[in-house]
């Protein structure tokens, strides 16, 4: 017979207002195995607490329910205080007395009295049937690896490789910085990005803790937190860049020429190419879906490259390449794309020449881009005397485009425009706006200095359509200010185009298992508490991968994801709470069903026995398994479904 | 609903912001003006409107509006503005260009009240208000027996002299108008 102990607490008048805790202990008392009970104004103050350990302790109780408030507020409370005189805290119940009895029955104390003496017995049988459990431990690799390579990858890593872990960033560029480094400077002080982005891309490439695969993606991940297996796919080069002198001959020769993306189409580019053409550090590579050598019908064999390069470093049979890494965190930073302009063909996005998207402006912003820094007409290499900025271009158009605010936008738009002013001083910028965003430390009044010095004209409404009129370009929109349409005559139209997550970050997503919201922006696990971890236990997040963001949230970002990881790191293993699934091998058919089930992948099917296996690390203990288990083989250790039937007729047999 | 299509322009807005000084581009729209214009009654376009259309160049409809005329020039906008806008002195330069660009104003009463006080300064250097009131009545052709009767007794009270008194430096003022071009 177990010796059990009822200890009843009155939350000052909040229990006790409406249940009658004497009756309550008199009739916890008359339970069978309840050796002793007691009342208590503060069961979770001090001295309530060492009520219940010295009735552990001198009683001999093995088993404890505390009818109090939800287990939620102090089970561990109450199961540390229970462990501390050497009772497993897993024999300690929580018997929620107010949540579910006293406040919602203010008005009826015998009632509320009795349910209150229900819910007690639920809980005595219950614990009754409780094991003793210990904690598990896992084994943690303290490795990272960082998925992208822009600045939140490489500000992540930076942290991580300081505090001495091994990082590795996984980049599918054949370079670092990501869209970073297509940006001229950053708002709201106008410094030149590449001031800041220069330095941290050598530390990086100089970490001795930091390993950098390029032209690389994650083909698989494996495992569970501490101790995930990466897969890394590295895409060939063709270009041996030990040998290589960039002296830029394969550049000349190549008689391909196709849109340079880096540069947003500004300029184009060979099938051989710098990802940024001018950056002379850059190794030339090989874009394989470009060069005429592996496209068959049309110069088949082309190999003008491998023929010019005079130190024979170009090879065009190289093949791709796997590699395997253990690791214990994985860091999702894989940014964003930009919203494709032919989505907007009212604003003749792709078609019509000038009108470009703000990464090109950048592009022409950039003293070392294509332009040389000054602002010109792709059309016809003219100064444009009057550039109109359209913002919320894709975004906040739940019907047509994205619901979501770019959040970005309206920053690096007065940005340009305060710098397209300060260049064209006989320039009208025009901007077009639904709200001004700028909730940031000086943000608001970078804005209204570009009214006040800029002279930027904001007009509030959303432009109706860009259209060629004759050798002119026209915007039609509306202010909604004043009520009236408005035509303008534009050289330059630039839209500020939605941010939408990476290509590809549907495929990934499903490899790395962790969740997406209908934009394919990756889910953190609660978004006040928990804002940089997955759904998936050890992979963390950092930067747009989440949601649109600028350089300074991004930042930010990063170095809590690598502050919680160094968190993590800084115990030698993981212990995971015991109250998890479990399988009855004798009753588990291995249909399978549970591991589709589970939102957390920690079910496997065991290949030589058939059966399905609990990942102890991964588990939750959500119960969905349970529930899905079309044999009932599955069960929720110490809440068994023999143990949750009982609870539930004890309740039906009061009633 | 007829749909104006409108060009902007910046002209008037460079020339407004030189003419008087003010940071009309800083205008961003937060009605604190016209929340606390006591004449905004009588106002076709609010004190907030008007540095809209300025911004957006529509000065055939400002020039023409009867807001310009309303002013009282009590300034109570100008103490508000966020942005440090005084909107009176703005409106002054809407009236002078209106005057100058002989586009016919949408209230004429102010317009007389206007050019009667001013030809009143002009004579005299300072106002005397029997004379002005008078020309100023005489003028519009809108004499009462109402408004002889209240003259009379103004004067008999003492609250407006009959005789003007004139400016110390009547040169001075004089010079005044004609560097005004006026």
């Amino acid at each position: 017979m177990k010796k059990i102990g009822v200890f009843v607490c009155w939350c000052g008048s909040n229990i006790a207002g409406s249940v009658d805790v004497d009756q309550a202990v008199a009739g916890a008392l008359k339970l069978d195995g309840v050796t002793h009970a007691e009342h208590y104004v503060y069961m979770c103050s001090d001295p309530g607490q060492q009520k219940i350990k010295d009735a552990i302790a001198e009683k001999k109780l093995d088993g404890v329910v505390v009818a109090c408030c939800s287990p939620r507020m102090h089970e561990n409370t109450f199961r540390k205080a229970a462990g501390s005189v050497g009772l497993n805290p897993y024999l300690l119940e929580i018997a929620n007395i107010r949540e579910q009895c006293s406040w919602v029955h203010p008005d009826n104390k015998p009632a509320a009295t009795a349910k209150a003496i229900s819910i007690i017995e639920g809980t005595l049988d219950k614990v009754s049937q409780n094991l003793p459990l210990e904690t598990i431990t896992i084994n943690l690799t303290k490795r990272v690896c960082v998925v992208g390579g822009g600045i939140a990858g490489i500000m992540a890593a930076l942290d991580l490789a300081d505090a001495g872990y091994d990082v590795i960033i996984i980049e599918r560029e054949p370079a670092i910085g990501g869209h970073t480094a297509q940006i001229s400077t950053t708002f709201p002080y106008f410094q030149e990005i590449s001031e800041l982005l220069d330095k941290k891309r050598a530390q990086v490439h100089e970490h001795p803790h930091i390993t950098v695969y390029l032209s690389s993606e994650v083909e698989a991940l494996e495992g569970y937190v501490g101790n995930f297996k990466v897969t890394i796919r590295t895409q060939p080069r063709f270009v041996d860049h030990a040998n290589c002198t960039n002296c830029g001959k394969c550049l000349d020769v190549c008689p391909v020429l196709v849109p340079d993306e880096f540069n947003r189409g500004l300029t184009r580019r060979g099938a051989v190419f710098r990802l940024n053409r001018d950056d002379e550090r850059q190794l030339p590579v090989i874009g394989r879906r470009d060069c005429l050598h592996f496209n068959e019908g049309t110069k088949d064999g082309c190999g003008l490259c491998a023929d010019v390069c005079p130190e024979a470093a170009i090879d065009l049979g190289a093949i791709s390449s796997t590699q395997e890494e253990s690791v214990g965190a994985v860091v999702m930073a894989t940014g964003y794309d930009l919203y494709s302009p032919a989505n907007l063909p009212e604003y003749g996005g792709g078609k019509i020449p000038d009108v470009v998207d703000a990464m090109a402006f950048e592009r022409m912003l950039d003293p070392k881009g294509p332009t040389g820094g000054k602002i010109l007409r792709p059309s016809d290499g003219e100064v444009p005397k009057s550039v109109v900025f359209i913002q919320c271009a894709g975004s906040r158009d739940p019907e047509r485009h994205k619901a979501y605010c770019s959040r970005a936008c309206c920053m690096y738009t007065a940005k340009q425009a305060r710098l397209y002013r300060q260049q064209v001083e006989d320039g009208t910028a025009y901007i077009s706006y639904m709200d001004i965003r700028s909730d940031s430390r000086d943000f608001e009044e970078f804005v209204q200095k570009g009214m006040e010095e800029e002279h930027l004209l904001y007009i509030r409404g959303r432009v109706a359509k860009v259209f060629e009129e004759g050798d002119l370009l026209k915007v039609l929109t509306a202010d909604t200010l004043s009520g009236h349409a408005l035509e303008i005559e534009a050289d330059l139209v630039v839209l500020a185009l939605a941010m939408e997550p990476a290509s590809g970050i549907h495929d990934l997503v499903k490899k790395m298992n962790v969740t997406v919201d209908g934009d394919g922006f990756l889910t953190e696990a609660h978004i006040k508490l928990y804002p940089v971890e997955s759904s998936t236990k050890g992979v963390f997040l950092a930067g747009c991968a989440q949601s649109p963001k600028d350089i300074t949230d991004t930042v930010s970002q990063a170095l809590a994801t690598a502050g919680k990881i160094q968190t993590m790191f800084a115990n030698e293993t993981l212990i995971a709470d015991p109250l998890i699934a479990e399988v009855q091998t004798d009753i588990c058919s291995g249909c399978g069903i549970c591991i589709e089930t589970c939102p957390y992948g920690a079910r496997v099917m065991n290949e030589y026995t058939g059966i399905s296996v609990v990942n102890q690390a991964v588990c939750q203990g959500c119960g969905a398994c349970v529930a899905a288990c079309p044999n009932k083989a599955c069960e929720l250790i110490n809440s068994t479904t023999k143990q949750l039937f009982r609870v539930i007729d004890d309740f039906a047999r009061r009633a | 609903m007829k749909v104006n299509l409108l060009k902007t322009d910046d002209s008037l807005l460079r020339r407004i912001m030189n003419e008087s000084g003010q940071p009309v581009n800083l205008c961003f729209q937060c009605r604190k003006c016209s929340a606390g214009c006591p004449m905004i009654d009588e106002f076709d376009f609010p004190p907030n409107m008007v540095m809209r259309m300025i911004q957006l160049g529509r000065r055939e409809e400002l020039l023409a509006s009867k807001a310009i005329w309303m002013c009282v020039s009590c300034e109570t906008c100008g103490a508000r503005c966020p942005n440090g806008i005084e909107i009176a002195p703005v409106m002054d330069c809407l009236r002078a260009e209106c005057l100058e660009e002989g586009v016919i104003p949408a209230d004429k009463t102010a317009v007389g009240l206007h050019t009667a006080f001013t030809d009143n300064v002009k004579v005299f250097g300072r106002l005397h208000e029997a004379t002005m009131l008078m020309l100023f009545k005489l003028r519009d052709k809108k004499i009462s027996k109402d408004d002889i009767e209240l003259g009379v007794k103004l004067l008999l009270r003492g609250k407006i002299p009959l005789l003007p008194r004139r400016s110390k430096d009547l040169q001075k003022i004089r010079e005044l108008f004609k560097d005004s071009g006026r």
